[in-house]
């Protein structure tokens, strides 16, 4: 009778999985689809607290859920949203390295002995531990990289992609040697796999930098996925392999979409791609000149014109520039100027950063255009504003065949009467090439950070 | 090969379960907006977190005095239930934003 009981527990769990996501993919349903996920995932938690055996355990099981929900809730409720991306990785990582302490005590259970196993038992445990390794390391070195904490720029040996290449393959063989000769497997290599695991996700994420780390985050995320499906396969859990081949699988869709918006290839995006070429760019004459624009000025254009477009990018949520924006906003639409924002599919750190930025502000859906939207509005518009935005807004992309980000669909804001671009300094951004729109002869900059800018261009704005 | 022969034919339903659910996760996330991406891929974060279930059951089958088992299984569940809990919560306050908005 409990057996049934806990079944049916885990198949309404599995249900409310699958309906959750499917209404995550609706913004007027998502947050039920959330909340749906979380219910089933309690019922499956209490349908294995309540699977017969191991009572006296069980105030390790609720202790350590006690602590890690607290830890869980805390980052959630108190970290800054725009150290979301962050957060969401480092969440992974962990989900991963959970993982990766399950495959590796239950392989230490077969090298102690304790039970008689197959070699597909082997196999499945040495994946579990591998792909959740990978996802763990990874995710964490991902969120290092995220919050500048170490390397804010890509980290690559000499033909790094090939030594990968060899690591992977090596780590393949190293997986069929043990499954071959189960005997080999002593507690010390044991740990030198596991090692090499943790080594290898590492060096996988080393090489990619700034604007791909959303593509990397999805994937990984997709690791955790099926590392727990393989966990589930061990345990014969229903509900571990529906929940992680539902990530696995829907983060490997999220992965080739984000890849689609950048229009490169994961395999360009894994390998580091923007390292790799771009030397041949006609953009090397370096004596251009900048035209900056006075603040005045510019609040004077802006209160007087028509339409006005702005283009975010990851420097407004570096800066935590989404108020004044939205203070900026609603002084122009008191004089009926129109204001819309042009979002880039990769704007910011993850596909709808921007977007959620701006929300938590308050700016209304429909002043939300996409790519497409945008460019057919430019030529009606007489201000674009580009914060802390640069690949996205390349005209390079379009027509210079040499430049490493030729072909990428960008926002065409040269089509607009005049582009503002307010930035920190002429620093390339992340593809760490030249920005010909800079120089452009509609283009004016306005240096400075891009709050502070904001702020001074509202009052500046309100003296009008 | 036998072994192999003998583990499909096992596990048969369970590879049936598998193909659909690859399918199935494929086919609703094909269709979402750009929007939603972050949220949507903050959830199935928190999702995959149910490898917490793993480390419940195994912590369950532990002797009362294996205590490497227990410790072991113990963090696992510590790790899983982070990604769960702040998981679920954070794609929760991600969403909230959306729906301020649309009042």
């Amino acid at each position: 009778m409990l057996g049934a009981v806990i079944n049916l527990a885990y198949l309404l769990g599995a249900l409310a999985f699958v309906l959750g996501l499917r209404r995550l993919s609706s913004p007027d349903t998502a947050k039920r689809g959330n909340r749906l996920a979380a219910i089933g995932m309690g019922i499956a938690i209490v349908a294995t607290l309540l699977t017969p055996g191991g009572n006296g355990t069980l105030i390790w099981i609720l202790s350590a859920m006690l602590i890690g929900a607290l830890i869980g809730w805390r980052a959630a409720t108190k970290v800054e949203m725009t150290a979301m991306p962050q957060l969401v990785s480092i969440f992974n990582g962990l989900g991963g390295a959970s993982a990766v302490v399950l495959g590796g005590l239950e392989l230490y259970r077969i090298v102690g002995g304790a039970q008689s196993v197959s070699t597909n038992e082997i196999l499945i445990l040495l994946l579990t531990l591998f792909i959740g390794g990978v996802a763990f390391t990874g995710s964490i070195l991902a969120y290092l990289k995220l919050d500048g904490k170490v390397w804010d720029e890509t980290i690559t040996l000499p033909r790094h992609s090939l030594i990968n290449g060899i690591f992977l393959l090596g780590l393949v063989a190293f997986m069929a040697y043990l499954c071959l000769f189960p005997a080999q497997l002593t507690t010390g290599v044991l740990v030198l796999f596991t090692v090499l695991t943790l080594i290898y996700g590492l060096s996988f994420v080393a090489p990619i930098g700034g604007a791909d780390m959303p593509v990397v985050i999805s994937l990984l995320n997709s690791f955790t996925g099926l590392s727990a499906a393989a966990a589930g396969l061990i345990y014969g859990n229903q509900i571990m392999l529906v929940g992680g081949i539902l990530v696995g699988a829907s983060g490997t869709i999220l992965t080739v979409l984000m890849c689609n918006a950048m229009n490169r290839s994961l395999f360009n995006v894994l390998i580091g791609g923007f390292s790799a070429s771009g030397g041949a760019s006609k953009t090397a004459s370096g004596d251009q000149n900048v035209i900056e624009v006075g603040l005045s000025d510019l609040a004077i254009q802006m209160y007087y014109s028509k339409k006005v477009m702005v283009v975010p990018g990851y420097g407004l949520a570096v800066a935590q520039a989404q108020k004044a924006c939205k203070e900026l906003d609603e002084l122009l639409e008191a004089n009926q100027v129109e204001v819309k924002y042009a979002i880039h599919p990769v704007a910011g750190r993850m596909p709808g950063h921007m977007n959620v930025l701006l929300a938590e502000v308050d700016i209304p859906y429909n002043k939300l255009l996409d790519l497409e939207e945008a460019n057919a509005e430019f030529k009606d518009t007489d201000v674009v504003i580009v914060v802390g935005a640069n690949d996205v807004v390349n005209p390079s992309a379009e027509d210079d065949p040499g430049s490493s980000i030729y072909g990428m669909p960008v926002l065409q804001v040269w089509n607009a009467k005049q582009v503002i671009v307010l930035k920190r300094s002429m620093r390339p951004g992340y593809a760490g090439i030249q920005n010909p729109l800079f120089f452009h002869e509609k283009t004016k900059m306005l240096f400075g950070d891009a709050k502070d800018s904001l702020q001074k261009l509202v009052s500046e704005v309100k003296n009008q | 090969m036998d072994q192999l022969i003998a583990f499909f034919n096992e596990h048969l339903l369970m590879l049936y379960l598998l193909l659909f659910t690859i399918i199935l996760g494929f086919e609703i996330i094909a269709k979402v907006p750009t929007v939603l991406h972050t949220p949507l891929m903050s959830g199935a974060n928190a999702i995959s977190g149910v490898v917490i279930i793993g480390g419940i059951l195994l912590v369950k089958q532990a002797a009362a005095d294996d205590w490497l088992l227990l410790a072991g299984g113990s963090i696992a569940i510590v790790l899983g239930m982070i990604n769960v809990v702040g998981g679920f919560a954070v794609t929760d306050r991600m969403l909230d934003m959306f729906k301020k908005k649309k009042s």
